[in-house]
């Protein structure tokens, strides 16, 4: 056994904020206490940093199995522990797809080595082809939780309806509620689209997809959910008129969660005038409205949490022509500091929207995002919110580079994580 | 100037600089010899990604009647058929130590995506829905050779707007050079959000033909027509073609002008296509002096501020 005292820091978690040296260690991979001057095998100081629950993004890809020239649960691991985060959603869109327990089994198999638990997400329809359930069952007994067909929005109402109605009975029959996340986007509304549509589209001769896309399956998912009474959690939503919809549904007693990414809350679509496929993404980036209205969202609380949607590429792939290339960004590493130089909220309010939140979503409270008392699992992210630094996109873990931040200086890194009691980031750089 | 990729960056004394220095080496296609030496010893290449045959071939004779040494490139005969990116090909082709590629391609910004992967300059012949400038450039051209100038006049652009690069190169062109410009579609082919564009919008060309005068008509792209963005060719022509009919309703002055190639009988009845008044020919014929200036100005001596000098060098050509 090995224990590491965290040492110094000020704790923030659900209950507030205090000081108080954290001993954990890994074996049990709990907390064993929480006090004044706390000794351990390894001492990790978090002087000037606060200790947080360990993050927990909703939105990853982590390509493998199929693309692991892009990255591979390692590589995304290693990314997303240096992010701060101590559970990442694994999205399904991997190939061949996680629609089978065995593919997601052997996800799991992969993951044991991970530097953070990795909780692959399954496919709502076969093949994410929007036809024929997944068998949800199945995947919910190897543990998985969240279902989507991310990349592709569900576009029949009445075979969602039915995946809503199956996942309710199922999540009775497994006694954990499982959660539908959306992609929010209505085909017919977005063929051939490569970025928002709007004036900059208009002009730079790019097909755009309206607001619109996204609004009308906010709009129908919200309705099913009235319908079913079973949960829905939205996927990186993007535009002002979804916002409004989702505080009202909540208002209303719905059962609705919502993400968003730190580039839709940072970025707009004027990004996309040097035609560089770095800012194609999907949904796209919007207009400066539309930030303003996701802040909105994650300062009053409709927005339950901040999601990376990370999306590694290889440098082949988004060397394309801009309707060519595919979609996507990184974010795993930039995602806490994004938050904490874009957006204008208290520190506890940033890590609610990384760690508890997120982990409630996932149904994953047990284990991540947990109050920092003894006993609990010690997944912890200890923040230095004072360091100042640029994205140099060499110098992040993950295996693409592809983030739009690069160049950008930001404030405040994440100096350790802690999973399982083991340090897996220590003074930023990862222990493996 | 290094590249040309759009219009955006040449404001009017460019354009109108581009199109003097075009006046003279216009003057050169009459002579007996149509070749100058300006460009010996520089290397062009035609990387059409995208078939074009009007363009290539008039940039192609636009190089050599400067004595450039022109390479041709197309994707359908090329390693790009195999799956070499624009990367490699472009990179491939620098290597060759050229001076120039003239960029066609499908998908909007491919050009400005080059200039970082090359020294060479980058002519953009036409990018996806964006901008084909020395269209624009050789429209202008043809106006003014007509007109004299473009203040105060009145051109309408005809047609599918939205995936038309002409357009949007011409709209800027036309609107620098002083005219009024008014987009005449239905709204299934026009951008989406026209915030910014100095524009008119008209639903239905009986509304200008009498006032305008220049009825720009654009391409209807058959293969656009699975979009279904009108119920049929006849109701399309019956509302936006210029008919035997409508165009007896411009004034006697007025032009009319298509960037080629017609499809006589959908958005221009075959009659107007060759009326007096029709200035098609015209259009492809400027379409060499003006890619010879561009061509000049981005790998010549003298580049814009040289203009004045042109006209000694192209004497001396003699």
């Amino acid at each position: 056994m090995t224990t590491t005292v965290i040492s110094g820091g000020r704790i923030i978690d659900q209950s507030g904020e205090r000081s108080g040296d954290v001993l954990v260690d890994n074996v049990s991979g709990l907390i064993l206490e929480v006090g004044p001057e706390l000794k351990g095998d390894l001492t990790l100081d978090a002087s000037q940093c606060f200790v947080t629950p360990g993050f927990v993004d909703l939105h990853a890809h982590l390509r493998e199995p199929g693309n692991e020239a892009a990255e591979t649960i390692e590589t995304g691991s290693r990314a997303a522990a240096k992010g701060g985060f101590t559970a990442v959603v694994a999205m399904p869109n991997t190939n061949p797809c996680m629609d089978s327990a065995s593919v997601v089994s052997d996800v799991l198999r992969i993951a044991k080595t991970a530097l953070c638990e990795v909780l692959p997400s399954g496919a709502i329809s076969l093949g994410r082809s929007g036809e024929s359930l997944a068998p949800m069952a199945e995947l919910a007994e190897l543990g998985v939780r969240i279902f989507t067909d991310d990349g592709n929005g569900v576009q029949d109402a009445g075979f969602m309806r039915r995946a809503l109605e199956y996942a309710g009975s199922i999540g009775e029959a497994v006694g954990a509620p499982l959660v539908l996340a959306q992609h929010c986007e209505t085909d017919a509304l977005s063929i051939g689209s490569c970025m928002h549509e709007g004036a900059v589209s208009s002009r730079l001769g790019v097909g755009g997809q309206p607001a619109e896309s996204e609004e009308l399956m906010v709009m129908r998912d919200i309705a099913l959910s009235r319908l079913t009474g079973v949960r829905v959690h939205f996927q990186h939503l993007t535009t002002a008129g979804s916002v409004a919809m989702v505080r009202a549904a909540k208002a209303g007693g719905l059962p609705i969660t919502a993400e968003v990414t730190p580039h839709h809350f940072t970025l707009t679509d004027t990004a996309c005038e040097g035609y560089d496929p770095l800012f194609k993404v999907n949904p796209p980036l919007r207009t400066s409205a539309d930030v303003a209205a996701v802040r909105q969202g994650l300062a009053d609380g409709t927005i339950d949490a901040i999601a990376t949607g990370h999306a590694p590429h290889t440098p082949d792939a988004k060397e394309q022509a801009f309707d060519d290339a595919p979609g996507g960004m990184l974010g795993l590493e930039t995602a806490l500091a994004v938050a904490l130089t874009e957006l204008d909220l208290p520190l506890e309010q940033v890590v609610g929207l990384l760690s508890w939140r997120p982990a409630a979503i996932a149904g994953v409270a047990d284990r991540h995002g947990c109050p920092i008392e003894p006993g609990q699992p010690a997944n912890l992210t200890i923040i230095d919110p004072a360091i100042r630094w640029t994205v140099d996109p060499a110098q992040l873990a993950s295996k693409a580079t592809n983030t739009p931040f690069a160049g950008r200086d930001l404030q405040g890194k994440v100096r350790h994580t802690i999973y399982q009691g083991a340090p897996t980031v220590i003074n930023g750089e990862a222990t493996r | 100037m290094r590249h040309l990729l759009s219009t955006h960056e040449l404001d009017r004394a460019d354009i109108e600089e581009l199109i003097e220095l075009a006046r003279g080496f216009a003057e050169v296609q009459t002579r007996d010899v149509r070749k100058v030496p300006a460009l010996r010893g520089k290397t062009v290449v035609m990387a059409f990604f995208e078939d074009s045959t009007r363009t290539r071939t008039s940039f192609d004779l636009a190089a050599k009647r400067l004595s450039a040494d022109v390479i041709n490139f197309s994707a359908s005969a090329s390693s790009v058929k195999k799956g070499e990116s624009i990367r490699d090909t472009i990179e491939t082709l620098s290597a060759m130590e050229i001076d120039a590629i003239v960029v066609r391609h499908r998908s909007s910004g491919v050009p400005q995506q080059i200039t970082q992967w090359t020294d060479a300059s980058i002519i953009n012949a036409g990018d996806g829905w964006h901008a084909h400038p020395t269209q624009a450039l050789l429209d202008s051209y043809t106006l003014l050779e007509r007109f004299g100038s473009l203040d105060g006049k009145h051109v309408a652009l005809c047609g599918d707007i939205n995936h038309s690069r002409v357009a949007r190169s011409n709209v800027d062109a036309f609107t620098k050079l002083g005219a009024t410009v008014t987009l005449v579609a239905p709204s299934t082919l026009l951008p989406r959000n026209l915030e910014g564009w100095p524009v008119r919008v008209e639903s239905k060309l009986d509304n200008v033909i009498g006032d305008i005068d220049v009825a720009y008509m654009l391409r209807i792209q058959q293969e656009r027509l699975t979009d279904s963005p009108f119920p049929t060719l006849r109701e399309y022509r019956s509302n936006y073609g210029l008919t035997v009919e409508r165009a007896a309703k411009m004034r006697p002055d007025a032009v009319v002008m298509h960037p080629g190639p017609m499809n006589r009988g959908v958005e221009i009845d075959p009659e107007v296509a060759g009326q007096e008044n029709s200035l098609v020919l015209q259009q492809v014929a400027n379409g060499i002096p003006v890619r010879m200036a561009v061509l000049f100005s981005t790998l010549g001596p003298g580049r814009f501020d040289a203009v004045p000098e042109l006209a000694d060098s192209v004497g001396e050509a003699k």
